[in-house]
């Protein structure tokens, strides 16, 4: 029992560095707390050893699966073989001479228990080579195509960085709960005025204070199918610079189903963090069925990340597999969950675009602006056009008319 | 430690303090909270709505013997609703007095206005200061729905358990709280804030800890009409409705079929209360007909 109790603490330090492999933010000082934890449970029940490390290293809902798949493995393997150095778990591919594995084990869970030396190699090696069949295979249900990054021009890199940096997100800022000092504020800071009155005496001078302004959070809807190819690594670029030049900005990519890329995006090189959103985006190129995902996005995350007055911006050209079925529901739910919703359309740039395809026409109607963006250029004018309209807020429907500005 | 029932020793200890308190947990959560009392650490409860986030602090508080000081959050939440406020009416009253006084008690007044006496206090300095020695619970209820910088503000609370008030120093609690953070994930919570936590996923409960939990709290129900309802309303859960159904509206919906005497899950009586178990008009509307109709015979057929 001795030689257990001292095998704990290599075994969860093993642990959690398989679970920092498989992408939880797990560091040192919770491998300490998951110790200290499980001094005071039994480790002779399976399932309070899993929920004990589960309350302590687990910090979200979605890593639940990860945790779970995780911990099996991992006890599996210390069961099999307890007289093993405990590093030996992580020096064996994924299925090892075992069979019942019934399940797929998610890559990046595969990946964790393969013998590469740190995540750091294995991110070099993966962008260096080429998609493989390899990957594909994780889930052959679909067919998959992963974006190749390396293409851009450095020209065009250079161009698009260069525009991507001057671009700021003109949606105006809205006043919140919280108060600042000022001096034509309407409200009066009492405890401001009553310091004062010490100070002085006696002598009343009100200090006043007024909301203070911040901007809200966004929430960008882009489409990666295969008819915004060209585009939509223009658009990543730019929702790259978006992502790191504020907080509170969530994005999402879709094309037949719907990824959350918040994370992947917020990496701060720009290469390293489209090579992450290449990797964790199964759909591109392929077709686009906006009322499916549009309908994903309201059941799945609008309550999560639409709260406080949140801005959703829509890329897509509305060329919807579907022929726009369903959609206009979705979309008029997404439009009175948010403050505003923004499309824009790369359509837009032909001065004789007319809102035909069957997806558009259902859109239109629950849209507040509407807006071309085929090129920086367009996003650059785009910038201007909304910063100059601060009360646009107010019309919340947008008229056919307008759509052939451009 | 004298008038409380003391802190649970374990795991199962734990269980029989909840289900004393009339509430039926798996032993997931009762390892969560165990290690929680025990490792004087805030515990964090995640879930969708009307799963029993808040109960489960109530249910502490009430079995442990201890006060319950719930802070709701809302946006704008601020020190003055949360920590504490100075009574400006009676700071200015002090003022005007001293005035009246001459000039000699000026230099006492700013320490006096700023005394203990004028201090308003809010529910968080309340729970580090305790009640007759005893740690109250402190519930932090809906924390998603505030805003980042009293998530910020609340870092010095929950990992030392003080809070500094410039012009009385630093407030230390003598025995922390039992802290509770509920959320309901309208946004993602700070992760330097989760660090400071055990993290808890409540989740829906299963069928046959469900009829549990609506036998406890709705004695009147019986058996097979609690069980129907049970394995209907667990059916909703697997339709990827909009807002599926919470252990509240199962609870709503017992209670209701009793107040109109029903004894079994039928077509109609379901048409009528749907209401109260789905909130939105597009997932009633789904509902109500063909599935319903299907629910009600799987559940009579089941029970």
């Amino acid at each position: 029992m001795a030689a257990v109790a001292s095998a704990l603490p290599f075994n969860v330090m093993h642990f959690a560095r398989v679970l920092r492999r498989a992408g939880l933010p797990i560091g040192p000082g919770k491998v300490i707390v998951a110790l200290e934890a499980l001094k005071l449970v039994s480790i002779a029940r399976r399932d309070d050893v899993y929920w004990t490390l589960h309350s302590v290293l687990v910090d979200r809902h979605s890593q639940s699966d990860m945790f779970r798949l995780a911990f099996d493995r991992f006890w599996q393997r210390q069961q099999d073989r307890p007289d093993d150095n405990p590093l030996s778990i992580l020096d064996q591919g994924p299925d090892h001479g075992r069979g019942d594995q019934s399940k797929p084990i998610p890559r990046r869970l595969a990946d964790a228990f393969s013998p590469l030396a740190s995540p750091e190699v294995g991110e070099q090696k993966e962008e260096s080579a080429a998609p493989s069949d390899a990957v594909a295979s994780w889930s052959a249900d679909e067919r998959l195509r992963h974006q190749d990054f390396e293409t851009m021009s450095s020209d065009e890199q250079a161009e698009a960085a260069k525009l991507m940096a001057r671009l700021r997100l003109p949606i105006p800022d809205v006043a919140t709960r919280r108060h600042r000092v000022s001096r034509s504020g309407r409200r009066i800071d009492m405890r401001a005025t009553l310091r004062a009155m010490v100070r002085s005496g006696g002598a009343v001078t009100l200090a006043r204070k007024a909301p203070r302004r911040r901007h809200p959070p966004l929430v960008v809807l882009c489409d990666i199918s295969g008819s915004m190819a060209t585009y939509s690594r223009m658009f990543l670029r730019f929702l790259h610079a978006l992502t790191n030049d504020r907080d509170r900005v969530h994005v999402f990519l879709f094309g037949t189903r719907l990824s959350n890329v918040t994370r992947e995006l917020a990496h701060r090189d720009p290469d390293l963090a489209l090579a992450r959103v290449g990797r964790a985006v199964e759909d591109w190129g392929g077709g686009t069925r906006i009322g499916h995902t549009i309908e994903a996005f309201n059941r799945r995350w609008s309550r999560r990340v639409l709260g406080q007055g949140a801005v959703v911006v829509l890329i897509t050209d509305g060329l919807d597999r579907d022929g726009g079925e369903g959609l206009a529901a979705e979309m008029e739910r997404l439009h009175k969950s948010c403050r505003r919703l923004i499309w824009l359309n790369p359509l837009l740039r032909y001065a004789a675009f007319e809102p035909k395809s069957a997806g558009v026409r259902v859109m239109l109607p629950h849209v507040d602006e509407f807006r071309p963006a085929h090129n920086l250029d367009s996003l650059t004018a785009l910038v201007v056009a909304l910063s100059n309209r601060l009360d646009a807020g107010t019309t919340r429907q947008f008229t056919i008319a307008n759509a052939k500005l451009s | 430690m004298s008038i409380g029932v003391s802190s649970p020793q374990s795991i199962d200890a734990t269980l029989d303090l909840l289900s004393r308190g009339g509430y039926i947990a798996d032993r997931a959560l009762a390892t969560s909270l165990f290690l929680s009392i025990a490792m004087k650490r805030p515990l964090f409860l995640e879930g969708e709505a009307g799963v029993g986030k808040t109960e489960i602090a109530k249910v502490l508080a009430a079995t442990l013997g201890r006060q319950l000081l719930r802070l709701q959050c809302y946006e704008g939440l601020d020190i003055s609703a949360a920590v504490y406020e100075w009574n400006y009416p009676r700071q200015m009253m002090a003022i005007r007095l001293a005035e009246a006084a001459g000039e000699g008690r000026r230099h006492e007044l700013a320490r006096d206005i700023y005394g203990a006496e004028f201090l308003i206090k809010r529910p968080l300095l309340n729970a580090l200061e305790g009640s007759a020695g005893m740690a109250p619970v402190l519930l932090i209820d809906e924390l998603d729905r505030t805003d980042e910088p009293f998530e910020a503000f609340l870092l010095e609370v929950l990992s030392d358990f003080q809070i500094t008030i410039p012009e009385l120093g630093t407030i230390k609690a003598a025995a922390p709280p039992l802290v509770v953070v509920t959320s309901n994930r309208t946004r993602e919570i700070h992760d330097a804030l989760k660090r400071r936590c055990l993290y808890h996923w409540v989740d829906y409960p299963s069928a046959e800890r469900e009829r549990a939990i609506v036998k406890a709290k709705v004695p009147g129900v019986g058996e097979s009409l609690g069980g129907q309802v049970v394995s209907f309303v667990q059916m909703l859960r697997g339709l990827e409705l909009f807002k599926p159904p919470g252990i509240a509206e199962t609870l709503d919906w017992a209670q209701a079929l009793m107040v109109l005497n029903a004894r079994e899950l039928t077509v109609s009586n379901v048409d009528d209360t749907l209401g109260v178990v789905l909130k939105y008009q597009d997932d009633i509307a789904r509902v109500r007909g063909d599935v319903a109709a299907r629910g009600v015979a799987t559940a009579r057929s089941a029970a």
